[in-house]
């Protein structure tokens, strides 16, 4: 193999970085103990792989008993050991132990940390114009509280009792109760240690992001020049300082009824022969904290993806984001909407129907602000001229996903129709297009687009685009057909269905959904190939590879800790000046005056001009670090 | 043997690949082409796009019309048949934006794929469209909302007085059915505390209503009668869920939910209807309850309503099956206790005074 390689990348200069000024410190406070917003960005992003390829291996688990129940799966026991039967099936509660961990490292850990905490901590100093977040030891506690909870939630999975095995929801009594479920028991424990980790080290980040974007924007950068990027971060980090908290007090009250018992969540109940003593707790009362977090969860997933995948298709596409304004007023009013929703997941449970009510009125009301961003992107589209970069490929394929997805939730909101598709594989098919693949492919997009930033150099560009194709295709072919198994009425979280004749069919569509899945699966070597080939041994990339405006890509190949090595620029216009009429190149950068482009500018630009000289002066002020 | 063979297989293909990857790098390298090359593959793209949501929508289309039949499930109940039309009038509505969204953007896609010799619009925004799309959906939205909220307010209402009144308790991993049974028809207290291994109930003998109660490990159901279901748990959530009647409804400890419906087709007419002569109503779990959750099947049937009475006044109360409980009623309440549960005689001599133990 060695024979093969040519140092195919002698055009550029080899790697710079080592020679570059102020690189003081030793391995562990550059590496490991950094408090540099890009090492802790490619920490999140490293975890947050990791953890995306073991959630996805425990959904092929599942999806082989799903998709191919009579299979034998004996050759999985030097991995499973005990969880696989004697007869060479999966365990039915580890079945369940799968389908909770699948759902909890996704939601939190892959697309909550490892997206928020990777573009978030990139982009935000990068892209406002600051040396560093507003805290850099605040946003290195922040990685490591995750990783220690990470670190918790991993050994769970070793436990001889299982881990956590009550559904990514943990509703008690069956997460409080060890003689409910296994699972229940140490696994569960450890399960809410972690997610209180993971809340400090969410919580930590957010306001270290908040703080960074209200007080560190450089000169000019004022709100309505951010990128939508900025204001997606902005806004999801807002919503995570306000309801993480709830989640933890939900978690707290949970080990109270566990293991001092108390009876928050408990009452009434008769379980292994014998009556416990709690009464007066409400099971509901659990699930109406755990969605108050839960559902502005979703956005605080979703978000940084729309965010991302706006710059990307303004940059691709050659044109402005259509309508920057109600792009910013949709996610605004999402963010807000989304406080007031939750208990749209509590149709069902025993509420009081008039809450049902008041709850499908204002869900169905955060439709409208979501379809506006769909138009919007469409509109982007919509005349411009579409370079298909690997990443451009994936938010095409993220709008694709949250409208397909999206557009279900209008069933899902209505009260009456989800009377019936309540928990079903609807509910399945809806959540895992809307949230878990658009954010995913958000995630991806992002990963495409700045990892020349990140890492200097560029990931293969065909790869990335063969990874699109089969993962979209793959996607679709997971997710499409389980509205139909939805609608027939299949309840999620089943080990097998052939217990009832109601839903004794679909073994077919079950398969394709399952080999769909491990295709899909399969796919996401491709990237990891490219990833960590490309970190090592990617073209060099330039300064500016994607032809960008915003302000990260004012930085040097590599940027180093402070990320300009002179002073920051000043930010003249907004980031969306692609193919403006009367300039040359069809893009120009945050940082150019408009002094500079009289043959492009607009007559109301043209004022700004006066005002770009008088100011002049004051430029030199800019913050030391 | 065989798994090693098929590891150096894998390592093999991987190797392959790898090289391949590597010979198209120095191809590139060689071609130096960036520009043009960029612009040759990218159309690609475009058309990639272009078949793609043909195909998808084809076959989106050809399977939710030949296997209507396959996802359909009948509906066996008066709201069920309000909540299924409002189903497929949403289902259509949104159908039809999306087939709109999904061509336009993919046609957009399509037709704006890059060319060198051209240059996109700068078009920010604009504001009549932006109100426009703003409007229409919440107007849609609106009439779907108040539709199904009209649904929603009748289906949860309260249930008129003469319901037939039926307890559904859910267990790890098991439904039972308690009827009030036919001399009272009013179903007895229960306290979680009296539950032991015969008195699966919580069954409380101090109240007289609890005499005649009966369990039943079908639940038989009226056709054409407002029926109302009680619902409890035991031990952890469970939900009641019955598909063709669209019910739905978790069970909770500590709390009773219900759920009110009246069925319209017993399981004879629903045999005829799907031609499937071994056809039953079924209730499943839909609430994630343990290792046992995917096997809570609790057979249903839907009679017309004197075959219903019949089967109800042929049902045995519990009291009757388990007369070592007569010692838990008050002796006041003995006599009632024997007449409304049936029982002729004590075989057993009935304790003198021992007081119940809720007393």
């Amino acid at each position: 193999m060695a024979t093969v390689d040519l140092h195919t990348q002698t055009d550029v200069h080899h790697d710079d970085h080592d020679h570059e000024h102020e690189h003081h410190g030793n391995f562990w406070t550059n590496y490991i103990f950094c408090q540099d917003h890009k090492i802790i960005a490619k920490q999140f992003l490293i975890t947050g792989i990791f953890w995306a390829l073991l959630g996805g291996m425990l959904s092929v688990l599942f999806r082989l008993q799903l998709g191919f129940p009579e299979a034998n799966l004996e050759w999985l026991r030097p991995i499973l050991g005990g969880w696989i039967t004697a007869d060479g099936k999966i365990d039915t509660e580890f079945y369940l132990s799968l389908v909770t961990m699948h759902g909890t490292i996704m939601v939190f850990f892959v697309l909550t940390a490892g997206l928020s905490g990777t573009f978030s901590n990139f982009l935000i100093p990068l892209q406002v114009g600051a040396r560093d977040m507003a805290s850099g030891f605040m946003n290195m506690l922040s990685y490591w509280f995750f990783f220690l909870s990470s670190v918790i939630m991993f050994t769970s999975l070793f436990l001889s009792t299982g881990p956590a095995s009550g559904g990514w929801t943990i509703y008690p009594p069956l997460s409080a109760l060890p003689q409910a479920i296994e699972g229940s028991g140490l696994g569960m424990t450890l399960w809410l240690v972690a997610m209180a980790l993971f809340i400090v080290s969410s919580l930590l980040g957010g306001i270290n992001y908040i703080t960074t974007i209200i007080n560190m924007r450089t000169k000019g950068m004022a709100f309505t020049k951010m990128p939508l990027t900025i204001w997606a971060f902005l806004f999801t980090a807002i919503i995570g300082v306000l309801s993480f908290p709830v989640l933890f007090s939900a978690a707290l009250l949970l080990i109270f009824d566990r293991s001092f018992g108390t009876s928050f969540f408990l009452s009434d109940i008769y379980i292994g022969g014998e009556a416990l003593p709690n009464q007066g707790g409400s099971p509901v009362l659990f699930q109406h904290l755990f969605w108050f977090l839960g559902h502005p969860e979703v956005y605080i997933v979703l978000l940084p993806a729309l965010g991302l995948s706006s710059e990307i298709i303004a940059t691709n596409s050659r044109k402005p984001i259509f309508g920057y304004k109600a792009m910013v007023g949709s996610m605004l009013f999402i963010a807000i909407l989304s406080f007031v929703v939750w208990a749209h997941h509590m149709f069902v449970t025993g509420m009081n129907p008039f809450l049902g009510s008041i709850f499908t009125l204002l869900t169905l009301i955060i439709a409208v602000p979501s379809a506006v961003k769909i138009f919007n992107y469409v509109a982007t589209l919509w005349k411009g001229n579409i370079i298909f970069t690997p990443a451009m490929l994936f938010s095409i394929g993220l709008v694709s996903f949250f409208l397909t997805g999206g557009i279900t939730g209008i069933f899902l909101g209505n009260s009456a129709i989800d009377i019936q598709l309540h928990d079903t594989y609807f509910v399945v098919a809806h959540f895992h297009l809307v949230m878990g693949s658009a954010s995913f492919f958000g995630m991806m997009a992002g990963v495409y687009h700045w990892f020349p930033k990140m890492f200097g150099r560029m990931m293969d560009y065909k790869l990335g685009q063969l990874h699109f194709w089969i993962s979209f295709v793959g996607v679709y072919m997971v997710f499409f057909p389980m509205h139909y198994i939805g609608i027939a009425g299949f309840p999620r979280r089943y080990y097998s269905w052939t217990n009832f004749e109601t839903f004794n069919s679909f073994a077919d569509l079950n398969m394709l959904v399952s080999m769909a899945a491990i295709l899909t699966m399969v796919a996401q070597f491709i990237f990891l190939f490219n990833f960590f080939y490309s970190i090592f041994r990617g073209k060099p990339a330039p300064a500016n590879p994607w032809n960008s405006n915003s302000l990260e890509w004012t930085t040097p190949r590599n940027p180093q800790h402070g990320n300009w090595p002179g002073e920051i620029p000043t930010v003249y216009r907004w980031p969306y000046d692609y193919s403006k009429p009367g300039s040359k190149e069809d893009f120009i950068p945050q940082h150019i005056p408009y002094s500079e482009t009289p043959e492009s500018n607009l007559p109301h630009e043209n004022e700004l001009i006066k005002l770009e000289m008088g100011e002049g002066a004051i430029v030199v002020e800019s913050k030391k670090h | 043997m065989m798994s090693l063979i098929i590891g150096l297989g894998v390592v093999l293909v991987l190797g392959i690949l790898y090289m391949i990857f590597r010979i198209g790098n120095l191809v590139g390298l060689v071609k130096k082409d960036e520009e043009v090359d960029i612009e040759s593959g990218n159309s690609i793209h475009g058309y990639l796009f272009l078949v793609f949501t043909i195909l998808g929508l084809g076959l989106f289309f050809w399977y939710s019309f030949a296997h209507f039949k396959s996802y359909e499930l009948p509906v066996a109940s008066e709201h069920g048949v309000v909540t299924d039309n409002l189903f497929w009038v949403t289902m259509v509505v949104i159908v039809v934006a999306f087939v709109i969204i999904s061509l336009a953007m993919f046609w957009f896609i399509f037709k704006y794929r890059y060319d060198k010799n051209r240059r996109a619009e700068y078009i920010a925004d604009n504001h009549i469209l932006e109100i426009v799309w703003t409007i229409v959906p919440a107007i849609v939205l609106a009439l779907l909302i108040f539709t199904g909220l009209k649904a929603w307010n009748d289906i949860t209402g309260p249930a008129s007085k003469d319901a037939e009144v039926i307890e559904i308790i859910g267990q790890q991993f098991a439904w039972s059915a308690r009827y009030p049974g036919t001399k009272d028809n009013v179903l007895g207290h229960h306290n979680y505390k009296l539950i032991d291994a015969s008195n699966e109930f919580g069954l409380d003998l101090t109240d007289k209503n609890s005499y005649d109660d009966f369990k039943s490990l079908e639940l038989h159901l009226p056709k054409g009668k407002e029926i109302l279901l009680k619902i409890r748990a035991k031990d952890v959530l469970h939900s009641v869920f019955l598909p063709h009647f669209r019910v739905k409804m978790d069970a909770v400890p500590g709390m009773l939910t219900s759920f009110k419906f009246i069925a319209t087709k017993t399981t004879q007419e629903m045999r005829d209807e799907t031609g499937n002569s071994k056809f039953n109503y079924e209730m499943a779990c839909t609430e994630i309850c343990g290792k046992g959750h995917f096997s809570m099947r609790f057979l249903v049937v839907v009679d017309e309503p004197e075959v219903y009475e019949k089967w109800k006044a042929s049902q045995d109360p519990w009291l009757k099956l388990n007369p070592e409980y007569m010692k838990y009623v008050p002796v006041a309440l003995q006599e009632a206790a024997m007449i409304n549960a049936g029982i002729e005689s004590m075989s057993t001599p009935a304790p003198v005074s021992v007081v119940s133990l809720t007393k």
